[in-house]
């Protein structure tokens, strides 16, 4: 199963390896893993997504509490939830498919946020199944390159994961 | 000119002198001492009352001994090999349930002290460690004995921290000594590059009374749902056990346990960490369980419908084969540390709290329950357990003309009358001390139950005998597992810290002569040493008393005669039976009522009970 683990963690110098460190110690997959200071400066916010079963991730739950550093974090699996993935794209472009390249673009509310005579940067956001459909419409061979920021999320309601 | 020079140091030392005065005027006024970041380390240390310090010196912490110097309040104990330092350290904090104090040089120094930091963390040893590092402006480009400390160890210690800032010495050390002695203990790194500890920097000093972390709140008290249904499960259950560990001594549950245990009538066994939390020579004391567990612990583990786990971490040199463990037991699981719950064995009631206050209110919900203790099943119960024990499976050969390994440690027990304090190295050595010797009270047996540390006993010793100097100290340890500290001697000479160093010398890795034995038809690769000095001329080369051993009769004459000398270090070079096996043993892979256990004396088969 996949989960997106939203964790506060103390923003000192080493607290981000502390999180690698211990995933790739426990042998844990890190699928993707965002993080950066929030309101409070002294405070950062990770997003992390990992894969296992219920056993494996409730151990990775509590070995990340167990880290000193570590302030709060919540399992958004288990509440409702948005998640959203910010990816950027340049493609190679011909006069013939941009066209519909911006009508495909427009479908999955995508922007196109730098033109050259030959390329296109694409913006878009969404979950990252969203993201994973817009590549599959795209020719293999136009693709330049792909820029995904990993997962983030926020639980919906009043709520939140603060301290 | 030499005349001058003698005035000069006069002068210095006057001087000094006034400064100290001054120093302690300021803090008598509560005023805003100044002091430079070597001072404020030290004053810290005092003020958290530290006693002991082991270490060793080296160029980035030349301002720290610089400050060690000029106080005598904490005493600095050098050992000759930094891994020394922290298993001293450790050894003193496993006796007595105070932190354990290092201070050890970059680079090297640094890196010799991460075996002593891993053994420490495996075992949950409060111990804080400070490394010296090279001056900031220089962190990261190679400087001459630099390493990443932080790095390096932040695999193995419950947390640690970089100093960046002079002013920050004070509150880092209290969160430290807090970190390391709250909730799971564990040790804790201070890495402190040598501009922080800079003379010349002076600032304000304040020692913080209490500290406050946002993201550090060890669990206290059991969750009461839980304590209620824990409660119904002992008191309806028909084959009962209780397994506690290492948590037990730790978190000083002995009291508890004792009474818990004795009101319920239950067998109790215990993990080679947990040993003496509940006395040995208790009858309902069924011996340690596991890997070299005794038949009757194993069987009765392996047979119980309900295991009340305090403290224990189901090691995988406990359960043995995962997917046979335990097959009819519900499990109560209680444990400071809630990731150690659930984590290789699930269970069915996880409670989550200090081991002393947990069992505090299990004991009450057992007073206020409407259902009693079966007498009845418990009593059929306890036939069974008789009949295991029966067996005896700790029986050895006491005619051998060899000496046996298990006759010494039954002799050292009679000599010291069951109360010394046993430290031990690990091997067969280890395993026959565990099983040999019945501690009755906590924190008299200290050993590297996680990592398996070879070298850790002599050093411990030495840390236990500074902690304890009117009790008697043994250091049971092997021929191979002795060399790996040796040098330790010269402390133990140094600071007049007398021990008795028991070594069953067998001139095998033992252990791994076992295995080799058992699982690769005795091929002993690399498991003899066939150069193994002359430990007598070596403990008289570091100024000790050597004695060699080879006959059985003379075993307890020499014992009575070593632990007499009570201001000498003795080395007891015991020549012990070269092809002697512990028993039982699980071998990896099989489960607790698959035992090896030993020929029966005078037949030539393995005995296997199911
Ligand atoms: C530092 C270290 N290296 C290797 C081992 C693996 N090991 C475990 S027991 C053992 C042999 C110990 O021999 P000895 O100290 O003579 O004790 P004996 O088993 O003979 O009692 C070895 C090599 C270890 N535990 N620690």
């Amino acid at each position: 199963m996949r989960h997106v683990i939203a964790i506060l963690i103390e923003n000192e110098a080493g607290a981000l390896s502390r999180v690698a460190g211990l995933f790739s110690a426990r042998g844990y997959n890190i699928e993707s893993l965002t993080v950066a200071p929030t309101e409070d400066p002294s405070l950062s916010r990770m997003t992390l997504v990992t894969r296992g079963s219920e056993d494996v991730v409730e151990q990775i739950t509590k070995q990340l509490n167990k880290l000193i550093d570590v302030v709060k974090l919540i399992d958004l699996e288990d509440i409702v939830h948005i998640e959203r993935e910010l990816m950027l794209v340049k493609i190679k472009t011909t006069d013939k498919i941009r066209e519909e390249l911006r009508s495909v673009v427009e479908i999955f509310r995508g922007k196109i946020i730098d033109v050259t005579p030959t390329s296109y940067v694409i913006e878009m956001t969404g979950t990252s199944d969203k993201l994973d459909a817009f590549i599959a419409t795209l020719d293999k061979n136009s693709i330049i390159e792909v820029v995904r920021s990993g997962a983030t999320g926020i639980s919906r309601g009043e709520k939140g994961l603060h301290l | 000119m030499c005349h001058l020079g003698e005035k000069v140091k006069y002068f210095e030392c006057k001087l000094t002198i006034i400064v100290h005065i001054n120093v302690i005027f300021q803090l008598l006024e509560g005023g805003n001492v100044e002091l430079n970041g070597a001072q404020i380390v030290i004053q810290s240390l005092k003020d958290e009352g530290v006693e002991y310090i082991f270490g060793y010196p080296g160029g980035a912490v030349l301002h720290l001994y610089d400050a060690l110097f000029q106080q005598e309040d904490v005493k600095h104990i050098l050992v000759r090999h930094e891994q020394g330092a922290t298993h001293a350290a450790d050894g003193y904090a496993r006796s007595t349930g105070k932190p354990g104090v290092v201070l050890v040089t970059s680079g090297p120094g640094a890196t010799n002290a991460v075996t002593g930091i891993a053994t420490a963390y495996m075992d949950s040893i409060p111990l804080v460690v400070l490394s010296g590092q090279v001056p900031s402006p220089v962190i990261g480009s190679d400087a001459f004995q630099e390493v990443d400390m932080v790095g390096i160890t932040r695999p193995c210690v419950k947390h640690n921290f970089l100093v960046k800032d002079v002013t920050k010495i004070a509150e880092i050390i209290k969160k430290a000594f807090h970190i390391a002695t709250t909730g799971r203990p564990g040790p804790v790194v201070i890495d402190i590059p040598k501009d922080i500890t800079d003379p010349s920097v002076k600032v304000p000093y304040h020692y913080p009374k209490k500290i406050e972390m946002r993201s550090y709140h060890p669990a206290t008290s059991g969750n009461k749902g839980q304590i209620k249904k824990a409660v119904e499960l002992l008191l309806t259950a028909q084959r009962p056990v209780i397994y506690s560990g290492g948590g037990v001594v730790l978190g000083e549950g002995s009291q508890e346990l004792i009474e818990l245990a004795h009101l319920l009538g239950y067998p109790v066994t215990q993990t080679l960490m947990g040993l003496g939390a509940f006395p040995a020579t208790d009858k309902q004391f069924i011996g340690m369980l596991g890997m070299h567990g005794t038949y009757e612990a194993n069987m009765t583990m392996h047979e119980s419908d309900l295991i009340l786990a305090i403290g224990a971490r189901f090691d995988d040199r406990v359960t043995g084969k995962l997917d046979m463990f335990c097959p009819y037991a519900k499990i109560i699981h209680v444990d400071i540390d809630p990731a150690s719950i659930s984590k290789t064995v699930k269970v069915d009631v996880p409670i989550v709290g200090e081991v002393k206050l947990v069992i505090r209110q299990i004991l009450e919900g057992l007073k206020d329950a409407k259902y009693k203790i079966d007498k009845k099943s418990s009593e059929m119960w306890w036939q069974q357990i008789n009949q295991w024990r029966s067996i005896e499976c700790l029986e050895f050969d006491r005619q051998s003309i060899a000496i046996k390994p298990q006759f010494v440690i039954e002799q050292l027990y009679e000599v010291t009358k069951g109360d010394a304090f046993v430290t031990s190295d690990v091997g067969q050595h280890q395993m026959w001390a565990a099983q040999y010797y019945p501690f009755d009270k906590p924190r008299r047996w200290i050993n590297s139950g996680g990592l398996g540390t070879m070298g850790f006993g002599l050093p411990a010793a030495i840390g236990v005998k500074l902690a304890h100097q009117n009790s008697d100290v043994a250091c049971v340890t092997g021929d191979a597992s002795i060399q790996m500290c040796i040098q330790e001697l010269s402390t133990a000479l140094q600071y007049n810290t007398p021990i008795k160093i028991i070594n069953l010398n067998n001139s095998y890795m033992g252990m791994v002569r076992q295995w080799q034995e058992f699982s690769y038809q005795s091929r002993y690769s690399h498991s003899y040493m066939e150069t193994i000095p002359d430990f007598v001329k070596l403990a008289e080369a570091y100024g000790h008393v050597g004695i060699r051993i080879e006959k059985p009769e003379d075993v307890r004459p020499a014992l009575e005669r070593a632990f007499a000398m009570k201001d000498k270090t003795v080395f007891l070079d015991i020549l012990t039976d070269r092809t002697e096996n512990v028993y039982p043993m699980i071998e990896s892979g099989k489960s607790h009522h698959d035992m090896k256990l030993r020929v029966a004396i005078g037949t030539t088969t393995d005995r296997e009970l199911s």
